[in-house]
């Protein structure tokens, strides 16, 4: 570690880390009640876990961002943090309405939430995603606010690099896009129009500029290839994530009241967003049969590759399946959905946190990267929460084309509740998969814990 | 890569294409809003689908339920709920019928205990839902 205040994004690690757990242990809930579908009910109803998992996901991305960002932007610019106080502050300030966010969803009934945060206001709550009361959103705005300046001063009064400057540009456009939560109109068109500027140009947009920098900062360390080279190659995945990814919105619009010119914009333009997604895999591959160094850390490396196949497979190969207007027709709003939201985050947005968590932290702990033990544990778990996840996302799939086919397609359709009953088997196949996975995540945790006596000091 | 294509031109297909398409994506939200009102059933809009877009919200509904596609896949489809029922009554008597500690063995639908109004709201917001050209979305009446 070049920089002191690059440590701070320790403290975020382990926060993402433990915000993780409780995301996966609220999807193994909803696993179940989808078969026993009184499971828990009505201490806990589904809507309720299912906010928890999502908000929690998003919540621990978050603070893996921010970690990423205050652990590389030092060492890009060349500088300690511009306030490494404010960082702290933020990180405390954070947690606790994070906490107390989730606390709020399993103690009290949404309703009620709604109530004693004043809601009627104005009023932002009960959208997906955006289930946050009013006064978490404006939390989060300062939070990401602050930040932005803090990593901002930092870039500015440093060197720059392409790195830090398109991290700043990811982040400035996950805080700019944030801001349409707060429009909630009554015409329900224009609200799910605006939701997807929240939703749809974060993951398919401004996060890909951020998942970029990371990766290129990781591979730069830990492959030595020549930082020109790896510019370019950034440069070109983001231009094509923008050129591609903004009209690609259009997919969200087929169904929902707007124009039909959007089924020929929406499938053309998101037909081309894999391609982003194939580039960073080459991208990855490349760098790495090019490196010029043998780093120590092969688990970080790992990662880095499996964070690249995994979001081609996820977003690329599961999103184009799905996003061509006549295809998706019938997959809308459907397990197919599902299944590309699981894989998508996983790949892309999960892994990418955790190649960083694998690359850093070791550093930050004092060694250029954990003994073969821990590394060995930490590729168990690498390859047990990714093995299980496509698992996960072929169940979901498959029960995705029968779903389709039962209640839309067919000449006699089905009610919904009575085909999901005929396609339960899968819901239990993909009940063991996450079971699998929270082993993986176990796995994962236990390996921070590895004595490091024969750890590696190259 | 070869030197040909360098670093300075990404850079430029970058700014320049990003620029480019986030201003094409502007007009064409411009027309979008500007052609919805033939669209989105806006003349539906009353006090009531108001309140009943409040009762939606703050409830949760969409944690369970699709609405036009989208929101979670755990319970049926509610943008075409009314005319699946046969009637805002049907609608608003199942919801009201909803057994505090659920059906045993099946996925429930929590007692959200509504008020006249609010149950009223919610079905008339329903219902304008119901209104919004879709593209003929969903395939058929099951959602
Ligand atoms: C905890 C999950 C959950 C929440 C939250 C929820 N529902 Fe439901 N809802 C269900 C389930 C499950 C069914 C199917 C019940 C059955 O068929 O036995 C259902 C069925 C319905 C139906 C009948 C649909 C049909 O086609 O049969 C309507 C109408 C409905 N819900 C309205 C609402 C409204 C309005 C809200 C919000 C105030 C809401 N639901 C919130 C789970 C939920
Ligand atoms: C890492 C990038 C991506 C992530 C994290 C992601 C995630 C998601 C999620 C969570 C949803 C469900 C949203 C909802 O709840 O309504 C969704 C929907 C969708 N995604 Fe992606 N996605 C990514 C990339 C892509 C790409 C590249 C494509 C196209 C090639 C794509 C196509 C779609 C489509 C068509 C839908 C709508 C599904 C429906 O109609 O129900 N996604 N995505
Ligand atoms: C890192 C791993 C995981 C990620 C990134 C993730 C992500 C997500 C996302 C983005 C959604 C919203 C999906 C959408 O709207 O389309 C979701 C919903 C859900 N997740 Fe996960 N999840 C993970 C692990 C799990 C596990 C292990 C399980 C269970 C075994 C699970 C079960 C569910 C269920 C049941 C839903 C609700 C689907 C619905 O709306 O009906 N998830 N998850
Ligand atoms: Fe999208």
């Amino acid at each position: 570690m070049k920089y002191q205040s690059q440590s701070i994004a320790k403290l975020y690690f382990i926060a993402a880390i433990g915000l993780f757990v409780g995301q996966i242990l609220f999807g193994v809930v909803m696993g179940l009640q989808y078969v026993m579908g009184d499971f828990l009910f009505p201490y806990i109803p589904f809507n309720v876990a299912r906010m928890v998992h999502t908000n929690l996901l998003i919540v621990w991305l978050l603070f893996g961002f921010m970690g990423a960002s205050y652990y590389l932007v030092p060492e890009e610019a060349e500088r300690e943090l511009y306030a490494p106080w404010l960082a702290k502050l933020m990180f405390w300030i954070f947690l606790v309405a994070g906490a107390a966010t989730i606390l709020g969803y399993l103690l009290v009934p949404y309703a009620e939430l709604a109530k004693l945060t004043m809601n009627d206001l104005l009023p932002t709550m009960g959208r997906e995603f955006l289930e946050q009361p009013t006064i978490t959103k404006i939390g989060i705005v300062i939070v990401a606010l602050s930040f932005l300046f803090n990593v901002g001063m930092t870039v500015l009064t440093g060197r720059k690099t392409v790195v830090t400057i398109v991290l700043l540009t990811g982040l400035t456009g996950l805080a700019v896009f944030f801001l349409f939560a707060f429009y909630n109109p009554v015409n329900i068109v224009l609200d799910k129009y605006f939701w997807w500027w929240v939703v749809h140009l974060w993951v398919e947009g401004v996060w890909e500029l951020i998942m970029g920098a990371i990766l290129a900062f990781v591979l730069i360390k830990i492959t030595g290839v020549d930082r020109e080279v790896i510019e370019k190659w950034l440069y070109i995945i983001i231009a094509l994530t923008l050129i591609s990814g903004i009209i690609g919105t259009g997919h969200h619009y087929f169904w929902i009241g707007a124009p039909g010119y959007w089924q020929w914009f929406g499938s053309i333009f998101s037909a081309l967003e894999p391609i982003p997604f194939f580039v960073m895999t080459l991208f990855a591959f490349n760098m790495v049969n090019k490196r010029r160094r043998e780093h120590p850390n092969k688990v970080a490396t790992l990662w880095a590759l499996g964070t690249a196949v995994m979001a081609f497979l996820g977003a690329g190969v599961w999103g184009f399946l799905h996003t061509l207007a006549p295809v998706n027709y019938y997959t809308h709003g459907t397990q197919i959905t599902a299944a590309h939201g699981h894989m998508a985050f996983y790949g892309a947005y999960v892994m990418i946190v955790l190649t960083i968590i694998s690359y850093s932290m070791p550093i930050m702990r004092g060694r250029t990267a954990n003994g073969p033990k821990a590394q060995v544990m930490e590729m168990w778990s690498f390859w047990l929460m990714t093995v299980s996840m496509v698992f996960i996302t072929l169940f979901l799939t498959g029960a995705g084309i029968l779903q389709v086919y039962l209640q839309r397609y067919s000449d006699t359709p089905l009610g919904f509740m009575v085909v999901q009953d005929k396609i339960e088997l899968f819901y239990w196949m993909r009940e063991v998969s996450g079971v699998i996975f929270l082993i993986g995540l176990i796995l994962y945790i236990m390996s921070f814990f590895v004595k490091h006596d024969d750890e590696v000091t190259a | 890569m070869k030197e040909t294509f360098t670093k300075g031109m990404a850079r430029n297909i970058y700014y320049g294409g990003s620029l480019f398409f986030l201003l094409l994506f502007f007009a064409l939200s411009f027309d979008t809003v500007s052609e919805l009102p033939d669209r989105d059933n806006r003349q539906a809009i009353n006090e009531s689908v108001t309140l009943g877009k409040k009762v939606w919200e703050v409830n949760n509904c969409i944690g369970c339920h699709t609405l036009l596609g989208e929101g979670a896949y755990f319970a049926p489809e509610l943008g075409n709920v009314v005319k699946r029922y046969g009637s805002k009554a049907a609608v608003k008597a199942f919801i009201m019928s909803r057994p505090k500690d659920g059906v045993p063995g099946r996925r429930s639908m929590p007692q959200f205990n509504l008020s006249e109004e609010e149950l009223q709201g919610v079905a008339d917001f329903l219902e304008y839902v119901g209104g919004v050209n879709t593209e003929n979305w969903p395939p058929n009446i099951q959602g």
